[in-house]
């Protein structure tokens, strides 16, 4: 039977480690093969009934020592890493690592790059949300809007196959540039896309926003306060469902972001029903971008000129000495891209929320130090005041709306 | 509305005199350097004082100092740095902060107090670094298992590891049922 919330109170006021004891508790592992997990996490739960009374977060299951690996490979080919940290919105963690390079390098991509960039980072962003609203309807037993997402997604990847040649381990930024151009027809492609997403959104709204059984499932559920989220650091669609505007497209704004005109969706109530509202108006904020990013899409070169950072293009290098001989210190072992001395920390608005990376060099080609920051790590730490004294159907639904990526959680 | 790194370094050095050890500034980018001892003290200010206001630890990591160049080390450097970088979403401003922790003994006091992001932060940092913070409500590792020896993240550990891969435990034969 479950515990009265409010006698659970009194004992934990009472004696605060005698709540497994007074009442009889049940240990109940979720994870680390749980569906709804969606990564390899294991929460450890106390059960009192149905109720949580605790819960010990453990991660680490999926550590592959990204930022071990990052001192012994040079910038660009951590590259290839970086989108391994995220498989759910890899070109955001390309671009997030390219921006930050680019900084300590002080390096300036021209207005084209900016631009095809941004519209990457927005697909990719809409990527990533359309699944994690998906994945949250699925969670709550909506199981027709996940098929329905997963559609847009492909589509999407057939964009992103034609960009970067990959569907999803993109690897497609360079320091100062990106490794080649978009095709010629990358705006009718994605034009094409986002003509037809927005009546998708409708859909997606129709099935979810008024559904009796989502409703009741997620509003006031997992809710968080502004100074919780504040002090643990969250960050994205999380803090800003909690009625903070808080986005660094805005507040710190990179690349061509000054230029466009978005808004930052907010909510104030801080539950699970909160950030699906807060990530369905992001999708469509992104296509408002999107749209302006491609009619002001410049021509010109995607890539900086400073050629000590990116690869002359191959018919400079065939006739021109001084090309070849950039070429070959770009590319070769012991030499490649030599950053000056210093550290910087820089920080972009990935769909889940600050991704920061700290880069410390030490005048070789290798950084020093390099530190992810992840947006998922913080977000979790919430996750058991969430569900303290919720119910355990709550867990699941407050854990997809978290949408943590275990990649990026672990790294 | 910003804040005058400037008036804000002057203001530290007057208020904390010794503890404020060095101001260093790289493309745009302002760092505070302080002594391991007093980083509740400065921190906690930072995060009250009404003219800056840093509200949110955006990230909490530690460098480790072992190989760093000659010429990139400076006298007051110890073994580890523990880096705070802080957010002030009021004022829209971000400072890093840095505290030097000796190899021996490896421990400062947590501000898990001060933000709550600390506490996972924190965490990690034990976990990769070794670095063991006083009145943590929960030191233990956060990534690698319980049992793991060693810190990963430290300089004088090696890339491929300490043979844990090769000693896995693991059957020679497939015992009866």
């Amino acid at each position: 039977m479950a515990m009265p919330t409010e006698d659970l109170q009194r004992v934990r006021e009472v004696a605060p480690n005698a709540v497994s004891q007074v009442y009889k508790t049940l240990s109940l592992n979720l994870g680390p093969q749980h569906p709804a997990t969606h990564g390899t996490l294991r929460f450890k739960l106390e059960l009192s009934g149905e109720v949580v009374v605790q819960c010990d977060p453990e991660i680490g299951f999926l550590h592959t020592g990204f930022e071990k690996l990052g001192e012994y490979r040079n910038y660009n080919q951590f590259v290839v890493i970086s989108d391994r940290a995220n498989y759910l919105s890899p070109l955001n963690n390309n671009i997030g690592f390219a921006v930050a390079c680019e900084e300590l390098f002080d390096v300036k991509v021209p207005p084209r790059g900016q631009y095809v960039r941004v519209i990457m980072a927005e697909l990719s962003r809409i990527a990533d949300h359309v699944i994690s609203v998906g994945l949250q309807g699925m969670d709550l037993g909506a199981f027709s809007t996940m098929l329905w997402t997963f559609i847009e997604r492909e589509k999407l990847y057939d964009i992103f196959e034609a960009v970067t040649g990959a569907r999803l381990t993109t690897s497609w930024t360079r320091i100062g540039g990106i490794f080649r151009d978009v095709p010629k027809n990358f705006p009718e492609l994605v034009r094409g896309f986002i003509e037809k997403f927005p009546s998708v959104l409708d859909e997606i709204e129709y099935m979810l926003s008024r559904n009796r059984i989502f409703v009741d499932r997620t509003v006031g559920v997992g809710k968080l306060t502004k100074e919780q989220a504040v002090s643990y650091g969250c960050t994205g669609p999380i803090l800003r469902a909690t009625g903070v505007a808080y986005d660094i497209r805005r507040a710190r704004p990179y690349l061509c972001y000054p230029d466009l005109d978005f808004k930052i969706p907010l909510r104030f109530e801080g539950d699970v029903y909160a950030r699906y509202l807060v990530r369905l108006a992001e999708m469509r904020e992104s296509i408002k971008i999107v749209k302006q990013c491609l009619d002001k899409l410049p021509d010109g070169p995607v890539n900086a000129l400073d050629h000590k950072v990116t690869l002359p293009t191959k018919d400079m290098v065939y006739h021109d000495m001084e090309s070849l001989i950039h070429h070959f210190k770009i590319i070769m072992p012991g030499h490649g891209v030599i950053p000056p001395k210093g550290e910087v920390y820089s920080s972009t608005e990935t769909p889940n929320g600050e991704l920061g990376f700290y880069l410390v060099s030490d005048g070789t080609g290798l950084p020093y130090r390099l530190r992810i920051r992840p947006p998922s790590f913080y977000n979790l730490a919430t996750y058991p005041l969430q569900i303290k004294d919720k119910l355990l159907s709550d867990a699941v639904a407050v854990l997809s709306s978290l949408n943590i990526i275990a990649g990026e959680l672990d790294r | 509305m910003s804040i005058d790194f400037k008036a804000l370094e002057q203001t530290l050095h007057a208020r904390f005199g010794a503890d404020v050890l060095d101001w260093t500034e790289f493309r745009g980018q302002h760092v505070l350097h302080i002594r391991a001892t007093a980083n509740t003290k400065v921190l906690g200010w930072l995060r009250d004082e009404p003219a800056t206001r840093f509200d949110v630890l955006t990230d909490i990591t530690c460098v480790d100092h072992l190989k760093l160049p000659d010429d990139m080390q400076k006298p007051y450097m110890e073994r580890f740095t523990m880096v705070y970088q802080l957010t002030s979403m009021e004022h829209n401003a971000r400072l890093r902060v840095k505290a030097y922790v000796p190899e021996d003994p490896c421990e400062i006091e947590t501000v898990s107090n001060v933000w709550r992001s600390a506490l996972w932060g924190e965490r990690e940092v034990f976990d990769m670094f070794g670095v063991v913070f006083n009145g943590h409500p929960d030191m233990r590792r956060i990534l690698m298992p319980e049992n793991y020896e060693g810190h990963p993240l430290r300089k004088d550990y090696p890339l491929k590891g300490r043979g844990e891969r090769d000693n896995f435990p693991k059957y020679t034969e497939i015992p009866e049922a």
